[in-house]
C-alpha cells in the first residue's frame, strides 16, 4: 500500500516536471508552428548552469536565480541567432536544424564539464524526508518539485485565461498569421513565448538537478518524452500539456512498478518477469498511438478552421 | 486527408536529363571499383566502411520514397533496420543461419511492421505524423532492449554470418561488397521505376494535391500505405545486410537518433532524387569518419554544419551543385 | 421523368453555433445545368462540399445516380461519377497538363496499384487526356507545367480534370470566379457546349452566366434553399430580388 502511494507521488513528480518541458513545447510549437528538438538541451544546460553556479557561490538560492537568468539568456540567444530563422521553413528543416543543435551541445556540454556525471546537492532546506502516513517517509525535495510544478502550472493557466498576452498566446496558438494583421507584434509575442518556454525548461532542469546525475545527453529522453505530451495533450495547449504529463508520468512510473505484477494476475511468473518491463516501457507509446488513433490530432486541439 | 507539415520545401531540386542518368551510372561505377583503390590502404577498414555506406544507402533510399516523393516525414525509419537485423540475430541465436529463411523472414517482418504501424500513423498529418512515427520506433527499441534472451540492451554477437544452402558468400569481404552493391543497384532500380509507374504518379500526386487527387477517385491512404510497407521492406533488407556485415544487432539500431541520421542523410543529398539519398549516405557517414578522426569533439563541427546546410543549401549536395554549375555558366 | 441523377434530402450542417446548411432538399434532373445562387457566405461551398464527399453533413441524405452516398468517401463518389471544381484553381503544378488529365483518366481505366512501367507514355492514357484538353483549347499547352499555366488556363485545367473523368454529373464551384471579361465568355461558351451532355450542377456568382447557361436555379440564402424554378421565375421572384439579386442585377 505505502509502495503504492511513494509510486503515485513519484507518478506525480515526473508528470510535474514533463509539464514544465512539455508547456514551452507546446506554446512554441502551437504559436510559432516550430518543432524544437533543442528543448531537451535546454533542460540539461538548466541542470549544468545550477551546478556551475553553486560552485560558484555556494547558495542554493543564488544557484537557482542566476541559473534561470542565465537559461533564459541563452535561449534567447538561440532564439535570435539560429531559431528565428527557422520559422518559415517547413517542418523537416526545423528538426534537422534542432538536431544539429542537440548534438552540438550534449559535446560542447561534455568539453567543458567532462563526460562525468555531476550532482548538486538538495537544498538544505528542503532535505530529508518528511512521515506522510504510517510506515511511509517520502523526500521533501520531491514534494517542493510537485509543489512548485503545480504553483507553475496554476500561473501559467491565470497568465494565459486572464491576461491581455495570456489572450493573444491563445490566438496565436488558434491562428498566428491572423494575430499578426491584426497589428499585434508577432516577433515580439514569438520571443516572450519562447523565452518563457526556455525558462520553464531550464527550471525543471534546475529543480532535477538534485535528484538525477546532470549528465550529457540527459535532455534526449526526456525530450521525446515530452513530445509525446504533447502530442497526447494537443499541439498548442497547455490545459493538454497539463493532463498529458500527469497522465503519462503515473503510467509511466505505476507501470514499470507494477507491470510485472499486474502480468502475475495472468500469466506465469517467468514470462510476466519478461513481457512486464518490456510492455512498460513501450506503454506510454502504446498510449500515445490509442490516443491518436481516435483522436489524430490529440485531446485537446487548439487549431481553428 | 493527410498533407504535408507546413508548405512543401520551396525549391525541389530536379536535374536535367543527363545528370539523372549519368550520376547514378557513375556513383555505382564508383562503387564498382572501389575495392581496387581500397587494395592500396587499409583494405579491411575502407570496404567495411563502404559496405555500411551503400547497407545506410538502401534504407536512405526507402526513406527518400516516402518523404521526397510523398511528404512523409518518417522520423521512425531506423526500426526498419532494426527489425531485419534482429530477424537475422533471433533466427541465428536458434540455430538457423540460412538466409533463405532469415532474408523472407527480415523482409516480412519489416514489412508487417510497416504495414501495422502505418495504418495507424497514416491517420495523422505533419508534426502528429512525425511524432507517432517516432512512436513507433522508440516502441521497438524499447522492446528490443527488453529482449533479455537476445541480450536485451547490450545487443547480440552474431558468430556466423548467413549462409546460402551451406555456401558462405558473406564470409569473403569483397564477394559480399559486390553483393551488397547489387542490392544496392536492384532497390535503386525498383525506386526509380517505382517513382514513374502509374502507382508513383498517385503517389507523388497525393503529395501535390491529396484534395484534388481524392475527387478524381484515389483512396488516399491505401497508397500511402503501400509506399510505407515498400518503404519498410527497403529498411529490413537493410537491417539484413547489416547484421552480417558488423556480426552485431543491437537496439541501437533502432534509436531515435539513427532516425534522425537517416533523415540527415537523404536531406543532405538532396530530397526527392533517388540517387540523392545514395549521395547523402556517402557524404555523411564518409564526413563522420573523417571529422571523428580529427577529434574527439567532432559534433562540436558537425552540429553546426548541418544547422548551416539547412539554412544556406537547399537541395542538399544535388542542388549546390546545380546552383554551382548555372553560376559557373553564368 | 427521368429520375435525378443527384437528390439531396434535408441536408443539414453545422460549425459550432452557426448553421450552415439548414434542411436543404432538392435535386438535379437528368441533362439539366442547375445553377445554385446567392450572397457569399450562402454555404455554397460547404454544400458542394458535403455533395462530393469531403465535408460529412450533421443530418439528411445524399443520393447519386440512383445510390445513396450520405456514407461514401470522396474517392467513392469519384469513382461513380462525380466530378467537381474547385472555386480555388486545385490542381497539380508540379506536373504537366496533361499529366494532370491523363490521372483523371487514370483513376477510372484499371488498377493504379502497377509498380512497373512509365505511366507518362501510356498511350491509352494520354489520348483520352489530350481530347480532353481539346476541348477547352489547351491541347497546344498539353507539356506545360501545370503551375506555369496563367489563371485562365489553370480554370480551364480544372475543366478538362472533369470532363476526363467522364462524369455523371459535373460539380462546378465558380468557374468564373477570378476570371476577366474574356475569360469569362471561353468559359460561358465551353459550358453551353457540355450543357446536355451531362448534367451540370453550377455554383457561381458570375449572372451573366447563370441566366445565359442555367435550365433551372437554386437560391440559397443563410444556408437555406428559398427558391428554385426557370431562370425567368427567378429573376422576377420578388423574395430572390429583395434578398439578393437587388444588389447584385443593376
Amino acid at each position: 500500500m505505502s509502495l503504492l502511494v511513494v509510486q503515485i507521488l513519484n507518478g506525480l513528480q515526473l508528470g510535474v516536471l514533463l509539464f514544465l518541458i512539455a508547456a514551452g513545447l507546446t506554446l512554441v510549437f502551437g504559436v510559432m508552428n516550430f518543432i524544437n528538438l533543442a528543448h531537451g538541451v535546454q533542460y540539461m544546460l538548466g541542470a549544468y548552469l545550477a551546478v556551475m553556479f553553486y560552485a560558484i557561490t555556494g547558495s542554493s538560492f543564488l544557484a537557482l536565480v542566476f541559473a534561470l537568468l542565465a537559461s533564459l539568456a541563452f535561449g534567447l540567444f538561440l532564439e535570435f541567432v539560429v531559431f528565428r530563422h527557422l520559422y518559415e521553413r517547413d517542418h523537416l528543416d526545423q528538426v534537422i536544424a534542432t538536431f544539429g543543435i542537440i548534438l552540438f551541445l550534449n559535446q560542447a556540454v561534455k568539453y567543458v564539464w567532462g563526460a562525468a556525471p555531476l550532482s548538486l546537492p538538495i537544498p538544505e532546506f528542503f532535505s530529508g524526508s518528511v512521515v506522510l502516513m504510517q510506515g511511509l517517509t517520502y523526500p521533501i525535495w520531491r514534494l517542493v518539485i510537485i509543489a512548485s510544478g503545480l504553483a507553475v502550472a496554476l500561473l501559467l493557466y491565470v497568465l494565459v485565461s486572464r491576461t491581455r498576452l495570456g489572450m493573444l498566446v491563445r490566438a496565436g496558438a488558434n491562428n498566428a498569421p491572423m494575430v499578426s494583421a491584426l497589428g499585434v507584434d508577432i516577433r515580439r509575442l514569438f520571443m516572450v513565448v519562447f523565452g518563457f518556454g526556455t525558462m520553464l525548461a531550464g527550471f525543471a532542469g534546475i529543480m532535477i538537478a538534485p535528484i538525477l546525475s546532470v549528465e550529457p545527453g540527459m535532455g534526449d529522453t526526456i525530450l521525446i518524452l515530452a513530445f509525446v505530451v504533447i502530442v497526447i495533450g494537443g499541439i498548442g495547449s497547455i490545459r493538454g500539456a497539463f493532463v498529458a504529463a500527469l497522465l503519462i508520468g503515473l503510467a509511466d512510473t505505476l507501470g514499470r512498478s507494477f507491470s510485472v505484477d499486474i502480468l502475475r494476475l495472468v500469466m506465469a511468473p517467468s514470462p510476466a518477469r519478461t513481457v512486464g518491463p518490456a510492455i512498460a516501457s513501450m506503454l506510454i507509446y502504446l498510449m500515445m498511438a490509442l490516443v491518436l488513433y481516435f483522436r489524430p490530432t490529440g485531446l485537446f486541439p487548439t487549431k481553428g478552421r | 486527408m493527410t498533407a504535408p507539415s507546413a508548405p512543401a520545401p520551396a525549391l525541389r531540386y530536379r536535374a536535367s536529363m543527363p545528370v539523372r542518368e549519368l550520376l547514378p551510372i557513375a556513383i555505382f561505377l564508383g562503387f564498382a571499383l572501389f575495392p581496387l583503390a581500397a587494395a592500396f590502404g587499409a583494405e579491411t577498414y575502407l570496404l567495411d566502411l563502404f559496405m555500411r555506406v551503400m547497407i545506410f544507402a538502401i534504407a536512405a533510399l526507402g526513406l527518400d520514397l516516402l518523404v521526397g516523393y510523398g511528404a512523409l516525414v518518417s522520423f521512425g525509419h531506423a526500426a526498419f533496420i532494426g527489425i531485419g537485423a534482429y530477424a537475422v540475430g533471433i533466427l541465428a541465436a536458434h540455430g538457423i543461419a540460412d538466409m533463405s529463411i532469415s532474408l523472407p523472414v527480415a523482409l516480412i517482418a519489416a514489412t508487417l511492421f510497416a504495414y501495422l504501424t502505418g495504418a495507424i500513423c497514416l491517420r495523422t498529418s505533419g508534426v502528429y505524423f512525425i511524432m507517432i512515427t517516432l512512436a513507433f520506433g522508440q516502441m521497438a527499441y524499447f522492446f528490443a532492449s527488453s529482449l533479455a534472451p537476445y541480450g536485451g540492451d547490450d545487443g547480440l554477437t552474431l558468430h556466423a554470418r548467413s549462409t546460402l544452402f551451406g555456401l558462405s558468400p558473406f564470409k569473403h569481404e569483397r564477394l559480399f561488397y559486390y553483393i551488397v552493391l547489387a542490392c544496392l543497384i536492384g532497390c535503386y532500380c525498383l525506386c526509380r521505376a517505382l517513382v514513374v509507374s502509374r502507382f508513383g504518379r498517385v503517389f507523388r500526386g497525393i503529395r501535390e494535391n491529396a484534395t484534388r487527387m481524392a475527387t478524381l477517385g484515389f483512396e488516399i491512404r491505401r497508397y500511402q500505405l503501400a509506399a510505407y510497407a515498400i518503404s519498410g521492406a527497403l529498411g529490413g533488407l537493410a537491417g539484413f545486410l547489416l547484421a552480417n556485415a558488423t556480426d552485431f544487432v543491437s537496439p541501437a539500431y533502432m534509436s531515435w537518433q539513427r532516425s534522425g541520421e537517416l533523415i540527415i542523410m537523404i536531406i543532405l543529398g538532396g530530397l526527392g532524387t533517388l540517387h540523392g539519398a545514395i549521395i547523402g549516405a556517402l557524404a555523411y557517414m564518409l564526413l563522420g569518419e573523417w571529422l571523428s578522426g580529427l577529434t574527439e569533439n567532432w559534433h562540436m563541427i558537425f552540429g553546426p554544419l548541418l544547422v548551416l546546410i539547412v539554412l544556406l543549401a537547399r537541395g542538399g549536395l544535388l542542388g549546390l551543385a546545380a546552383q554551382l554549375r548555372s553560376r559557373i555558366r553564368g | 421523368m427521368a429520375e435525378a441523377v443527384l437528390r439531396l434530402e434535408s441536408l443539414h450542417k453545422s460549425f459550432g453555433g452557426l448553421t450552415v446548411t439548414s434542411n436543404v432538399t432538392f435535386e438535379v434532373a437528368a441533362g439539366e445545368l442547375h445553377a445554385v445562387i446567392g450572397p457569399n457566405g450562402a454555404g455554397k461551398t460547404t454544400l458542394i462540399n458535403q455533395i462530393s464527399g469531403l465535408i460529412a453533413p450533421d443530418s439528411g441524405r445524399i443520393f447519386f445516380a440512383g445510390r445513396d452516398v450520405t456514407d461514401l468517401s470522396a474517392p467513392a463518389r469519384a469513382a461513380l461519377g462525380l466530378a467537381r471544381s474547385f472555386q480555388i484553381t486545385s490542381i497539380l503544378p508540379g506536373f504537366s497538363a496533361i499529366e494532370n488529365v491523363a490521372l483523371a483518366v487514370q483513376a477510372r481505366t484499371g488498377s493504379s496499384f502497377r509498380f512497373f512501367g512509365r505511366a507518362s507514355g501510356e498511350e491509352a492514357l494520354n489520348m483520352p487526356a489530350l481530347a480532353a484538353l481539346d476541348e477547352v483549347g489547351l491541347a497546344a499547352r498539353a507539356n506545360v507545367l501545370a503551375g506555369h499555366l496563367s489563371h485562365g488556363e489553370k480554370r480551364a485545367l480544372e475543366l478538362a480534370i472533369a470532363l476526363a473523368m467522364e462524369p455523371k454529373l459535373l460539380l462546378l464551384d465558380e468557374p468564373m470566379a477570378g476570371a476577366g471579361r474574356e475569360e469569362s465568355q471561353h468559359l460561358i461558351a465551353a459550358l453551353s457546349r457540355l450543357k446536355g451532355r451531362f448534367p451540370i450542377l453550377l455554383v457561381e456568382h458570375d449572372m451573366t452566366a447563370v441566366f445565359a447557361l442555367a435550365d433551372r436555379i437554386s437560391v440559397l440564402i443563410y444556408g437555406q434553399i428559398l427558391t428554385c424554378g426557370t431562370p425567368e421565375a427567378v429573376r422576377a421572384d420578388p423574395q430572390v430580388i429583395a434578398a439578393y439579386l437587388g444588389e447584385e442585377m443593376e
